[in-house]
């Protein structure tokens, strides 16, 4: 018994000098990936998360991998489905940094499950840069973990972004002062209302209806009915991709017409222009980019080649570009060591597709937060710090 | 009136989710857990036909509902008749087909995944203004109504004016003494089972006109089916129809005069209120 013991220690050591031997003389950079592809997020993740995975492990590779000190090192990319939830990603993680010895990781999606994470990331001492995680806590998680960096803004950016337009288009003309306003019953949809509301009171509006939902609604004729009632000059509805999509088709139906249709995520998915058309065109949702950039316009066309889709118009290019600063922090560093790479993603500046990044406190100040159906284009309507936004215009009747 | 005409709609939704499940429930007594997955994969295929091919959603539903008829015969031929063979008692059976199911559901699943990807998909059919009482409603939603209303018809028909369907009724009821007044109980248990499939293959089809759906959400659709089967008595489509119309009603009058937020709270409000003063459902029977 003692000596089968010792055999396996004995075998299971030299397996292990075999395994590092290995990763010691390794000319690959393996990066590691948990996000859903099956659960209540899997669509959302599908649109805006794993497409700009592929895109960029793609595109690294083919100019030859990354310049790593004087090697040049080719992405091996390991995927895990974290079936979205929190559990899943957390084992995911710890796999990926005990079993599969990841020596990056991409950010997990969506905001649940980045702060879930984020602990455990921070032990395993990996640079945690979060693309779709948009809450109000975001400067007190940047402190708490100084590996992570934040770069879609906070609740409370997008949210008064929203009060920001709404207010351009009335100093205007186009609408008046009356807003309907619904949420989904969830963290996003709080956060968003709570930061929201105020705002919107505070720049003169008057709120005439206001309700929340539970998550996965998509039954929405009594909303649009009862807001239609209201007689608002403007709707905003912090929604998720199902209710956006059902909340403007019912608008349309019911011929609900307002100034200004505001609806959160899923407004900026290629799929929402796909699907309504002209009736698309004045929509207003969470988001935006800056359509006219040459480098973003650079890379909607690449993202088209290589994945097949257009990118949503918001967190896709974050993510991309949350990427493109681990690759070049890499780079600048010359080395795989983590906490080195963190120092230099600290240090900054990135160039990137949605413009130059600087994340010195560990949060990304300039993010778009509105963004409008301009004829094809959702462009950027308002944003914090940003230059290039478009006007927004007053929503012309649905047909 | 907005909110009974509203109401109503949705309960033909409803009793398109349900009505396939009640059949695979109560007569075939497979608590078949994939059913929201044979939902949305009818959901997938109408899409695909509608962009791929421009086939209407409407004519789609005679290709799906025949061909989840004969995907679900031989689901329960090859993979649920050796359960029922084996099961000693109506408990066993339940048990080993809640957890075959539950296999299924993840096969399916992925199958989807793999097919269509995860993304949310949806696309415009009917998307016009129907005008009942001078209040527009989406033209899809009552096509989808009239439709449940037809299916609901023609199911009750077969199964109260037929003998065939007096016989599948007599299964649902005791398939013991079925089997002594010479019916052939596994034949009927695997119509049944089929034709709910099939049921279910048709409310995806007409739902997939103005839901946004995606591959893993199969379970919402389970969940809902399995509130209004309880509620309606298992087995009973009458019950099952009933049902489906009292929360519809119910969530919209809910969500119109109250708030929208408490639609959910209303929907297990009436389950439990009904598991409590009649817990065998609206139409069941009592237990002998």
């Amino acid at each position: 018994m003692l000596r089968k013991v010792s055999m396996m220690v004995a075998v299971s050591a030299a397996a292990f000098v075999m395994a590092t031997g290995i990763a010691a003389a390794q000319d690959t950079l393996k990066i590691g990936a948990s996000a859903p592809k099956t659960g209540p997020l899997a669509g959302g993740a599908a649109v805006t998360h794993w497409p700009n995975i592929k895109l960029w492990v793609e595109e690294v590779n083919k100019r030859g991998g990354l310049k790593v000190g004087n090697k040049q090192m080719k992405v091996e990319l390991i995927e895990y489905d974290d079936k979205t939830t929190a559990d899943e990603a957390i084992k995911n993680i710890t796999r990926l940094a005990t079993v599969d010895k990841v020596d990056f990781i991409v950010t997990p999606y969506s905001t649940g499950i980045n702060v879930a994470t984020a602990p455990l990331i921070a032990k395993f001492g990996y640079p945690h840069i979060t693309t779709s995680a948009a809450t109000d806590s975001v400067p007190e998680f940047a402190k708490r973990w100084q590996n992570s960096f934040w770069l879609l803004g906070t609740s409370k950016q997008l949210a008064e972004g929203v009060a920001d337009a709404l207010k351009k288009l009335r100093d205007s003309g186009a609408i008046g002062k009356r807003v309907a306003l619904v949420n989904v019953a969830d963290a996003f949809g709080l956060e968003l209302k709570n930061a929201g509301k105020p705002a919107l009171e505070k720049a003169g509006f008057e709120i005439v209806y206001e309700a929340s939902y539970p998550l996965g609604t998509q039954d929405v004729a009594p909303i649009i009915s009862a807001a239609k009632a209201a007689n608002p000059d403007a709707f905003v509805a912090f929604s998720y991709p199902p209710d956006t999509f059902a909340l403007t088709e019912q608008a349309q139906i019911q011929k609900f017409d307002v100034g200004a249709f505001y609806v959160g995520v899923g407004t900026a998915f290629p799929a929402f222009a796909g699907r309504f058309k002209d009736n698309a065109n004045g929509v207003m949702g969470v988001g935006g980019i800056n359509a006219s950039a040459p480098e973003m316009q650079d890379y909607l066309k690449r993202h088209k080649e290589v994945t097949g889709a257009v990118p949503d118009a918001w967190a896709s290019a974050t993510t991309y570009a949350g990427l493109e600063i681990l690759g070049q922090a890499i780079e600048r560093a010359g080395t795989t060591d983590k906490a080195k790479v963190i120092a230099e993603i600290r240090k900054g500046p990135f160039k990137t597709v949605i413009g130059e990044v600087n994340l010195k406190d560990g949060i990304n100040h300039n993010v778009w937060a509105v963004g409008q159906w301009q004829d094809g284009t959702f462009n950027g309507v308002a944003s914090s710090g940003l230059s290039g936004a478009k006007a927004p215009v007053k929503k012309q009747p649905w047909k | 009136m907005e909110t009974i005409v509203t109401g109503v709609l949705l309960g033909g939704t409803y009793a398109l989710i349900a009505i396939g499940l009640t059949l695979q429930y109560g007569v075939a007594r497979i608590m078949n857990l994939a059913n929201g997955e044979t939902f949305v994969a009818a959901c997938f295929i109408a899409f695909w036909l509608f962009t791929s091919y421009a086939i209407n959603p409407l004519w789609g539903i005679l290709v799906i509902a025949p061909v989840a008829f004969l995907v679900n015969w031989a689901i329960y031929a090859l993979l649920l008749r050796p359960l029922v063979d084996r099961a000693k008692s109506q408990g066993m059976l339940e048990v080993d087909s809640i957890l075959a199911t539950f296999g299924l559901l993840f096969l399916f699943q992925g199958l989807m995944l793999r097919g269509f990807g995860g993304a949310y998909t949806s696309y415009t059919f009917l998307a016009e203004r129907f005008d009942i009482f001078g209040t527009f409603y989406g033209l899809n939603r009552v096509v989808a109504f009239g439709a449940a209303c037809v299916i609901a018809v023609l199911l009750y028909l077969f199964l109260y004016r037929t003998r065939y369907g007096t016989a599948v009724r007599a299964v649902a009821v005791n398939p013991n003494s079925a089997k002594l007044v010479g019916i052939d109980v596994a034949k009927a248990a695997a119509l049944s089972f089929a034709l709910g499939g099939a049921l279910t293959a048709c409310g995806g089809t007409l739902l997939s006109t103005f839901y946004t759906f995606n591959a893993s959400m199969g379970v919402i659709f389970t969940m809902k089916a399995l509130i209004i089967v309880i509620m309606g008595g298992v087995g009973d489509v009458r019950g099952a129809v009933i049902a489906a119309l009292i929360l519809g009603i119910a969530e919209t009058a809910v969500a119109r005069l109250v708030d929208p937020g408490l639609t959910l709270a209303a929907t297990y409000a009436l389950f439990v209120f009904v598991l409590l003063f009649r817990p065998q459902g609206i139409f069941g029977r009592q237990q002998a």
